[in-house]
């Protein structure tokens, strides 16, 4: 245990190396070339004529920002909905909330508001918590009550029946679809620097929340009546860690659409080095999270300049092979 | 030893109190029961009468659908999680292990009522565990993989889990089942240690009725929903009882090396034939 406990601390300055590094190739990468030295200055000593500057600190600073938030946000979320689960294919979509998130963006920009982009991300959110409350109710009103099994089969049903009324308006309405169509497949492109402020309690507490409940979380994965036992009330918690995923996700949909994968597997990369003890689980997904974003956003932005593609697609061609590839290697 | 100074004094009572519980209708039915302290107690019964209901509604799974659970006078469906956490502990059926938990992460979960978000690991921690797994003889399996083990090794492991809980009561549901004789023997054996050297009060439910008479300091038989009779086994543990409780027609025999009851099946046949000229009849 002290070696293991030794060699995660090293992990985690790792992992904290790594986030920095990406995080300035996040920044270095763009369209216009930015010398290393411009990118430093803009930070300690802003000058508003130099467009170098203006350019790292309008645009590029906060996308990365957006960019390593949310990847940490949908890493926790996913990591906690399969440990409350208690199934390794749970990720944060499960409670319908991306799917919802996009019909209520599609049905806003059709039949409300179809110029303005500003709306976009609480329509979002709103949208993925009004599905999540749906899910909800429907799963705790089964017999059983809110149980793992009840909460996946409510989950798959409505996120079949919203992506298939989705379907149907792209099929009817192909203006809205020409202008959704990047938003959809999770994209950072719309990222804005005052919607992250927005978000950014909502992130601070929710992570926050995440790491407290982490402990009972490796608990609830033993069985619930094993986690009784060890003194936790389970109804209760599994509400808070519900709303946490709730607000993780919500939050995620608001800043760069339904963007999915992240929450699938980003924790069970972090398995794979960590155990399955989510006191470790957590601050791992909420570092590697943030890394995998900045990295795969960097990729969507740098592999066809001056062109970008959506990151949502980036996010699972360079990632399924990767991680397969990570199975394999754990297989041997 | 720190265990000991960590536990109360006096030994904590675990009483029920009129207990109806059930899920859709009841199942254990108007049940008073004390626990005695520092001994360990066998819940039998045939399958379908309530023992393992009762267990769990002891250890707060179920909530009682009337009358209570007292732990040292108090109803334990009211108290703090946590607080009773701390006293009673247990280990269900069919814990399950999540893969890649090792040997020793598994045992150092037992300290969850112990810590707080202010107060992770300490050394009191690290001593439990290492104390459990002592007990449990567990030791050397401490960086293995909890999936990668036996049956038998792995029911150690969970044993340890809450051993290191450091509670006065543990309450263990079925947990021989499945396993080999001489593990079962050697489980047994662990758990009287408990009870008997430590002071542990446990309560246990188990199958098999020669190891049961062989282990309880108190046998309590459960028959549709209700306690039939309760003792040690050679109060309760005799042929009529168990025709009443299992329908089981049995010679019950003394082991003169051991002291120890064991039951033997008699004219099962006969029985066999028996119950299916009443089958007939009906």
């Amino acid at each position: 245990m002290k070696r293991q406990k030794w060699l995660s601390y090293t992990g985690i300055m790792i992992m904290l190396v790594l986030l920095t590094l990406t995080f300035i190739w996040h920044l270095s990468i763009g369209t216009k070339t930015i010398p290393i030295s411009d990118l430093i200055h803009s930070f300690y000593a802003y000058d508003e004529s130099n467009f170098n500057h203006l350019i790292i600190q309008e645009l590029r600073f906060p996308r990365a920002l957006i960019a390593a938030c949310v990847g940490a946000c949908l890493a926790v979320a996913g990591a906690l909905m399969q440990g409350v689960t208690r199934n390794p294919l749970a990720d944060p979509g499960l409670l319908g909330m991306m799917t919802g998130g996009a019909l209520a963006v599609v049905y806003w920009s059709t039949f409300v508001d179809v110029d303005s982009l500003v709306w976009l991300p609480l329509i979002a959110a709103i949208g993925s918590l009004v599905s999540a409350m749906i899910v909800w109710s429907i799963a705790s009103r089964a017999p059983g009550g809110l149980t793992s099994l009840n909460l996946i089969l409510a989950g798959s049903a409505f996120t079949a029946f919203s992506a298939a009324l989705l379907a149907i308006h792209h099929l009817i309405d192909q203006q809205t679809f020409e202008e959704m169509r990047t938003w959809l497949v999770g994209s950072l492109l719309a990222s804005n620097i005052d919607i992250f402020y927005w978000c950014l309690p909502w992130i601070v507490i929710g992570l926050l929340a995440a790491i407290i409940l982490a402990p009972s979380v490796t608990a609830l994965s033993m069985g619930e009546e094993v986690a009784t036992g060890l003194g936790i009330n389970i109804k209760k918690r599994k509400w808070q860690l519900l709303i946490c995923v709730v607000i993780l996700t919500s939050v995620s949909i608001a800043l760069a659409g339904p963007l999915g994968f992240i929450g699938l597997v980003i924790p069970h990369v972090v398995r794979f080095f960590v155990g399955a003890d989510y006191r470790w689980i957590i601050p791992y997904c909420i570092l590697l999270g943030a890394i995998y974003l900045l990295f795969i956003d960097s990729i969507a932005r740098w592999i066809i300049q001056p062109q970008e593609v959506a990151t949502g697609l980036i996010t699972v061609l360079i990632g399924a092979p990767l991680f397969v590839l990570l199975v394999k290697m754990k297989v041997r | 030893m720190t265990i000991k100074s960590k536990r109360a004094k006096s030994p904590i009572s675990l009483t029920t109190e009129a207990l109806v519980v059930g899920y859709d209708k009841a199942i254990v039915k108007d049940v008073d029961l004390a626990i005695e302290a520092g001994k360990m107690s066998v819940l039998i019964g045939s399958n379908g009468c309530g023992k393992s209901t009762l267990l769990k509604c002891l250890a707060r799974v179920l909530k009682p659908m009337s009358g209570q659970v007292l732990l040292n006078q108090q109803s334990i469906h009211t108290l703090p999680a946590k607080q009773v956490a701390k006293t009673m502990a247990l280990l269900p059926q069919g814990p399950i292990a999540p893969e890649g938990l090792s040997v020793k992460e598994l045992v150092a979960q037992g300290r969850y009522p112990h810590q707080s978000f202010f107060k992770q690991w300490s050394i009191e921690d690290e001593a439990a565990v290492t104390e459990a797994m002592q007990m449990a003889n567990i030791e050397e399996l401490a960086d293995l993989a909890i999936t990668d083990l036996s049956g038998g090794q792995r029911q150690r492991c969970w044993i340890a889990m809450v051993l290191a809980q450091q509670t006065d009561i543990i309450l263990l549901d079925e947990p021989t089942t499945y396993l080999d004789l001489k593990v079962q023997v050697d489980l047994l054996e662990l758990l009287r240690d408990m009870a008997h050297q430590h002071q542990r009060t446990l309560v246990i439910v188990l199958h098999e009725l020669n190891l049961a008479a062989t282990y309880a300091d108190q046998l309590i038989m459960m028959k549709n929903g209700e306690i039939y009779a309760q003792g040690t086994p050679q109060q309760v543990f005799n042929a009529n009882n168990l025709k009443a409780v299992f329908g089981l027609s049995a010679k019950v025999i003394k082991d003169l090396e051991s002291n120890s009851l064991i039951c033997v099946p008699s004219n099962t046949s006969n029985n066999v034939s028996n119950n299916e000229n009443n089958k007939a009849g009906l």
